[in-house]
């Protein structure tokens, strides 16, 4: 599972209300080559939550992003945006747990695929 | 197809190792999976201007789907609830990210973030009470709010489905349009029985001249079937193709019928009193095949 994904997803226990950014517990990560599209990325950075991206990155080992989301102008520049697709992008989490903020249920990560199912008295 | 897989088994229980591995190995399959996707991509209706977007594919099983949109150069998320369909997914190394989530509990993703969602031949099982705990109203009241929710304003959404009866339809057509979503059903080939194919546009929005449903397909030269045709004076030209159709092939087994079948109706024949040759090893052997 990709830092892209990871940024879009939270957790929808029954009850929680903010379910957003989900922990992540790293067992094993992997990095696998993406092409880099610069247009797509830039079309993704007004929708990430910057925070919630860093410190997954962070999380996964990768500490070269800014903590504070950076100025619209930096945005063009080749050298942000590679950091940027190589964290958004590169980064799997392979093995692990996602944990949701609110109430600590953990969802397993397998092989890169997180079993978000929900047991009957979280729907 | 006469028998459904909905009507089989839940999907995570009828999707096993066995069927999923099937599923994806047939070429057929793989063709008409391709097709429905390119189909769906194509009424997705994305704008032309060569920027991948992040797509959902809903009930993506072995990324089947997913390739069409890989191919495209988008970006894409696959869920689907059958283990083995993902596991599957991994081989093929579909270019997406995958989760295991049940679509009838809601999607759980942030709102506005993603720019579109297809979806093949999967939501109709929505529909199905596969445990005590199922109300498909509800399943597909929380799948639809979900996705309106996570959807970018404007994006669309497109569902190819196979509905069992009309009121299958209704349902989720009224699911959607509860969960605020303009559209309808665009029917491709609707008077064909076997390509027809049904695919629910919906847009995320009030209705505006964006939201106008797409043009379905009719038929076209190369399928044209003759059948009362549909009045239009262009396409009453005779096919060709229908004098080619296969016969039914007649109901024979290899074997022909065999030395006991032989023997039977040689012994009625003898309490009728007819003159019939003795039983010998001869009996209904096959001919050498130089005779």
């Amino acid at each position: 599972m990709r830092v892209l994904t990871h940024n879009m997803l939270s957790s929808n226990i029954k009850g929680v209300t903010n379910g957003f950014p989900l922990g992540i517990e790293v067992e094993k990560v992997i990095e696998k080559q993406v092409d880099f599209n610069p247009d797509f990325l830039k079309n993704m950075f007004i929708k990430i939550e910057w925070k919630a991206l860093v410190d997954a990155s962070r999380s996964l080992g990768y500490d070269e992003l800014p903590e504070e989301a950076p100025e619209s102008s930096v945005i063009d520049s080749d050298d942000f945006l590679r950091k940027f697709h190589h964290a958004l992008l590169e980064l799997h989490l392979e093995e692990g747990a996602l944990v949701c903020p609110q109430t600590g249920r953990k969802f397993p990560v397998n092989k890169g695929i997180p079993n978000m199912l929900l047991h009957e008295d979280e729907v | 197809m006469s028998s459904r897989p909905e009507l089989k088994a839940p999907p995570e229980i009828f999707y096993d190792d066995v069927e999923a591995r099937k599923y994806t190995s047939s070429s057929r399959i793989i063709e008409i999976q391709a097709k429905l996707s390119e189909r769906a991509l194509e009424l997705l209706a994305l704008p032309d201007d060569g920027v991948p977007r992040l797509l959902l594919d809903i009930g993506c099983g072995s990324g089947l789907s997913g390739e069409t949109l890989s191919e495209n150069g988008h970006q894409w998320i696959g869920l689907d609830i059958s283990p083995s369909m993902l596991d599957i997914a991994l081989e093929r190394e579909a270019e997406g990210d995958l989760l295991l989530k049940d679509m009838g509990q809601g999607l759980g993703l942030r709102s506005g973030v993603i720019d579109g969602a297809i979806s093949i031949s999967a939501v109709q099982w929505l529909c199905n009470a596969d445990k005590s705990s199922h109300e498909p109203r509800l399943r597909l009241k929380a799948f639809f709010g979900s996705l309106y929710r996570c959807l970018a304003r404007g994006a669309r959404a497109v569902f190819q489905v196979y509905p069992e009866s009309l009121a299958q339809r209704e349902l989720i057509l009224s699911s959607a349009m509860r969960a605020g979503f303009a559209g309808g059903v665009v029917v491709d080939y609707p008077h064909s029985s076997k390509s027809r194919k049904e695919y629910l546009v919906l847009t995320c929005g009030p209705p505006s001249i964006n939201t106008e449903l797409p043009k379905a397909k009719l038929e076209d030269e190369e399928s044209c079937s003759d059948d009362e045709s549909s009045g239009d004076e262009e396409n009453q030209t005779v096919c060709i193709s229908d004098r080619h159709r296969p016969r039914k092939k007649q109901k024979t087994t290899k074997k022909g019928k065999g030395r006991e079948w032989v023997l039977k109706k040689k012994e009625q024949m003898r309490r009728k009193g007819n003159a019939v040759p003795l039983d010998t090893k001869y009996t209904a052997r096959k001919r050498k095949a130089r005779f």
